[in-house]
This record gives structure tokens, C-alpha cells and sequence, in this order.
């Protein structure tokens, strides 16, 4: 009977361990050279919008943080962790407030739920321009209660306002529960990670893409970072 | 004592440690599965034959083959990706059908058109730009096109055509119907691109671009004298399905979300007193008025948000 519990409790951890002794991948997204200036953003033709921004809001192409860091940087894990279908049952959720899309970049699992909101005292069209997915376009006036979509292949999918041309921002639709986007001075953080050989794809809208390969053996946190070669315009 | 149980349960043990194994092996095999590269040739482009359906005519691709080369390749491109020998030339540029994303629907917003919707268009042309009517076509000729179109994008073999919207009966055109339609044009702000007056001239106008970024301008409603210069089709109901289905590849978006269909009604009948120039019912009604459209009351009215800082759209006169 000693012999049957021992390898029940052997089975138990060879299965267990995966997750028990899980690993962790973070690190930090940074540029070199000078990234182009971000532009203040006029907004007057939408005063319901301007007067919400004391000090005009500019643009987001490229956002960096203290220390030559970059912000909005999909970082995920591009191979080694097949894809368990499993869908976040969480919504992302995709705001619309004083004429800027908030967050800029929202990153979401193949088919999660996305929710389009609209926070603002004007009518909105949503026009995600897929070209993989489905590409559609829908008014938001409002008051009226958000939009429900998913995507269902991976994709980046600009995302734009036509009647307030200053919007614009992205979907990144990803085939992994693994991601994140970078913030705070371009950290990133991608936890649950079992033992494995994996590659990790740092994505910035301007600048492209970046792969680095990183092998996890237990429970251990690995650190990854990512340069870009900033464009000067 | 009974010495079959502790056996079985000595026997399941057994049994769920080598699941166990099988599991966690089955764990780390998928991450290694990956290093092994395809092998073989290249997979390649299989064209399936593809078929269309309207009314009792049923389309095939392969009978439209050599009418495509001769009469659509020269803009569409041999491979329907709009990179025709002639598209260069051309604003508005043809449509690429390798993404199939289709303006003249009756299905909603990122759906598929139906073959009748397509067939519509290779009859009717598509007005301000190279194409024509093809009326020259026989009605067998034209399925069979439409069959053809959709070898260039597997979304046709993956998915239905949408399911096309309901459209309720017109209801009379009345002042009230008119003026409904104007505050729906003013809180939805239609006029943001298309203008106070339907002129196309809205503060957006001038920033359109389409979805290969090319430069697109508001439908103007004012300018010339019939029907002829919609896209997609000059009665009360194709107006009625372009802004309930959108425009894909356009900035207008689909207002099926937020207009109730008969409130959709009122806004086509005002939209019709925009066209200034037009004969129309809705002209008529506007000219006993004397050219004043009274202000809208409305029965349950919602918190108002009134365009501050922008002109109000006005009605035709």
C-alpha cells in the first residue's frame, strides 16, 4: 500500500509540477536614438472633447517613459506554449473617453470578448480596420450601451474614428493567454509560465517586431528585454 | 476479507500513475513538436470552383473565366486583387476581392453580401466611378461572375453571406416623418461629414480616407438632379440600407445599432430634402411648408446633446 500512495504522489507532482514550479518572464522595453516628437492633437473641432484636456493630449505612435523606456508594447509568447484554446471568460474593454481611445493598445486572446465603450458627449464610429478578421464599422452614439465584438484569428488591427481623424489605436488579437503591454518605464510581466523553450515577440506599432528565444526549467523568473531602434520621424 | 478490492484499487493506482506519466510527457512533447520543420512542397493555392445562387439562376465560376479576363481583369487584376494593368489610373480604385469586403450590401456591417446584392451591383455599375453597367451581360453571364469574384477570398468558403436586414414598410412621407429625420441627422451627427446641409462638407469631410487609405469624400447630397448618383442603388430602400448596413471600407459605419427601423424611415425622407434639386414626395410636402422644417418634439425626449460650437444642419429649401 506504501509503494501505491508513493506513486500516486509521484504521478501527482509529474503532472503537478508543470504548473506548481511555474515560471516567469519580465523584463523591460527601451529605445535607442531619438524617437519622433509626439504631436499635441487639436481637438476644437469636438469642443465636448477639448475642454476635457487642459493641456492638449498628443499622439501615441510612440509613447516612452522615464529612462528611455517604451510604453504600449505587446509583448507575448509567439512559440513554445501551444495555444490551449482556453478563452479569458473576462472582457477586454475598450474606451472611448475625451476623443482618445483608452487603453491605446488592447491585447486579447483569439474569440475573448471585447467591449466597446463610449464615454463621450459625441457619436463615435468604431472602425477597426481588420484585414485577416472581418473588417466592419459601427456608429456609437451617446448614451448607448457598448458594443460586443470578438475576433476569431490573430491579428493587429488598427483601429481608427473617421468624424474625429486624431483617434486611433490598435486591437493586437493573439493566439495566447501569455502577453502583456508593456507600462510604468516599458515593464512587462509574463507569470504561469511552465518549464519550456519559448520564443517572446515584443510588437510596437511604429517600430515593428522583436523575438528573443528563453528557456524556463522551473520556478524561476527570467529576464527578457527588448531595444527598438527609434524612427526619428 | 474480501482481496478483490485492495487488488482493484492496487490496480487503479497502477493505472493512474501511468496517466499521469502519459500526461505530464504529454506535457512537454507539444513544446519540442514544434522544432520539427514542415517538409514537402509548399502548400498550394487550390482554386475551388465556387457558385452563385440568384432566383432560379445558379452561377459557376469556371463558365466566367474567360469573361473575366476579357472585361474585369483589366482593373480587378488576374488574381481580383485590384492590381488590374489600369488601376493605377483609377480614384475611386477597384474593388479587391481577395479581402471581400463589399459597399452595396443588404447584410450588416463585416458580413458577407448576398449573390443577389453582388449581381445588383454588376447591373446597376457603381455611379463616380469606371464601373459600368454591364447590362451588355446575359442574367447567366453575370452569375456566373459572381461565382467567379469569390475564388479570390476563402472567406466564401468559410462563411454564409449575413443574413440581409429586415426593412419594415414605408410609411407615409409626413412633415412629422421630415422633421424626425432631421434630428435624427442632427443627434447622430451625420453632419459631421456629410454636412449641415448634405453637402458633403462637414468637419470631418476633408480627413476621410478609405481603408487602403486612399482619400474619400462624404456622399453630397445636394448635387445633381436623380438618383442616379447613388452607389448603391436610387429608391427610398437602398437609401434606407446604406446607413443601416454601412459602407464597408468606408468611414460610414452601420446605424443598425442605434435607429429603430421605423425611425430609419424618417431619416431616409429627410435625407430625400437634401437632394435639392429632386423631385420627390418629401420635396413636395417641404415646398407647402414653404421650405421650414418645424422643430422635432419629442415625445420621451433623452438628455439632449446639442452640437455646441458647430452649425446646426438645416433642411432643404
Amino acid at each position: 500500500m506504501r509503494t501505491n500512495k508513493a506513486m500516486l504522489l509521484i504521478s501527482t507532482l509529474l503532472v503537478g509540477s508543470s504548473f506548481m514550479f511555474a515560471g516567469t518572464v519580465s523584463g523591460k522595453v527601451t529605445y535607442t536614438g531619438t524617437p519622433a516628437k509626439p504631436k499635441p492633437i487639436d481637438m476644437s473641432k469636438e469642443p465636448t472633447c477639448a475642454k476635457q484636456h487642459p493641456t492638449p493630449i498628443t499622439t501615441e505612435t510612440v509613447v516612452t517613459d522615464a529612462g528611455n523606456t517604451l510604453d504600449n508594447v505587446v509583448v507575448y509568447v509567439s512559440s513554445g506554449a501551444p495555444d490551449d484554446g482556453q478563452v479569458p471568460a473576462q472582457a477586454v474593454t475598450y474606451d472611448q473617453k475625451g476623443c482618445q481611445y483608452i487603453p491605446h493598445v488592447a491585447a486579447m486572446h483569439v474569440n475573448q470578448e471585447l467591449k466597446i465603450a463610449n464615454d463621450d458627449q459625441t457619436s463615435h464610429n468604431i472602425h477597426p480596420l481588420a484585414k485577416v478578421n472581418q473588417e466592419w464599422n459601427k456608429s456609437q452614439p451617446p448614451g448607448t450601451p457598448p458594443i460586443v465584438q470578438k475576433y476569431e484569428k490573430e491579428e493587429f488591427i488598427p483601429v481608427k474614428c473617421n468624424i474625429h481623424p486624431w483617434m486611433h489605436g490598435y486591437f493586437a488579437v493573439l493566439k495566447t493567454s501569455h502577453f502583456d503591454v508593456s507600462k510604468g518605464g516599458g515593464e512587462f510581466k509574463l507569470p504561469n509560465l511552465p518549464a519550456g523553450k519559448y520564443t517572446i515577440t515584443a510588437w510596437q506599432e511604429d517600430y515593428g517586431t522583436q523575438t528573443a528565444d528563453v528557456t524556463i526549467t522551473g520556478n524561476e523568473t527570467k529576464e527578457v528585454n527588448f531595444t527598438f531602434k527609434a524612427k526619428a520621424y | 476479507m474480501n482481496s478483490s478490492k485492495p487488488v482493484r484499487s492496487r490496480r487503479m493506482t497502477f493505472f493512474a500513475a501511468i496517466f499521469g506519466l502519459i500526461l505530464a510527457v504529454g506535457l512537454v512533447i507539444p513544446a519540442n513538436a514544434q522544432d520539427v520543420p514542415d517538409v514537402g512542397p509548399k502548400p498550394r493555392v487550390i482554386v475551388k470552383p465556387m457558385e452563385s445562387h440568384i432566383g432560379n439562376l445558379t452561377g459557376h465560376s469556371e463558365s466566367a473565366k474567360s469573361d473575366y479576363r476579357r472585361y474585369c481583369a483589366g482593373c480587378h487584376g488576374d488574381y481580383g486583387d485590384a492590381n488590374g494593368e489600369n488601376a493605377v489610373w483609377l480614384d475611386p480604385k477597384p474593388r479587391d476581392f481577395t479581402i471581400a469586403t463589399f459597399k452595396c450590401r443588404s447584410t450588416p456591417t463585416g458580413t458577407l453580401p448576398t449573390d443577389q446584392d453582388i449581381y445588383d451591383t454588376i447591373a446597376r455599375g457603381l455611379t463616380n466611378s469606371n464601373m459600368p453597367i454591364w447590362n451588355t451581360f446575359t442574367k447567366q453571364q453575370r452569375a456566373d461572375l459572381v461565382a467567379y469574384i469569390k475564388i479570390f477570398s476563402p472567406r466564401w468558403d468559410r462563411e454564409k453571406a449575413g443574413t440581409p436586414i429586415q426593412i419594415p414598410a414605408e410609411p407615409p412621407v409626413t412633415m412629422d416623418s421630415i422633421a424626425h429625420g432631421k434630428a435624427l441627422f442632427t443627434k447622430l451627427e451625420c453632419w459631421k461629414c456629410h454636412g449641415p446641409h448634405g453637402e458633403g462638407d462637414g468637419p470631418s469631410a476633408a480627413t476621410l480616407t478609405d481603408s487602403k487609405d486612399q482619400p474619400i469624400r462624404p456622399y453630397n447630397f445636394a448635387l445633381g438632379k436623380d438618383d442616379s448618383r447613388f452607389k448603391c442603388g436610387g429608391t427610398n430602400r437602398d437609401i434606407y440600407k446604406i446607413f443601416m448596413t454601412g459602407v464597408d471600407g468606408t468611414p460610414m459605419p452601420s446605424f443598425a445599432d442605434v435607429i429603430q427601423p421605423n425611425d430609419a424611415w424618417d431619416l431616409v425622407h429627410f435625407l430625400r430634402t437634401l437632394q435639392v434639386h429632386r423631385h420627390s414626395k418629401e420635396n413636395e410636402i417641404l415646398m407647402s411648408a414653404h421650405g421650414v422644417i418645424p422643430p422635432y418634439v419629442d415625445k420621451n425626449p433623452p438628455p439632449a446633446a446639442a452640437p455646441a460650437d458647430n452649425k446646426a444642419p438645416g433642411g432643404g429649401q
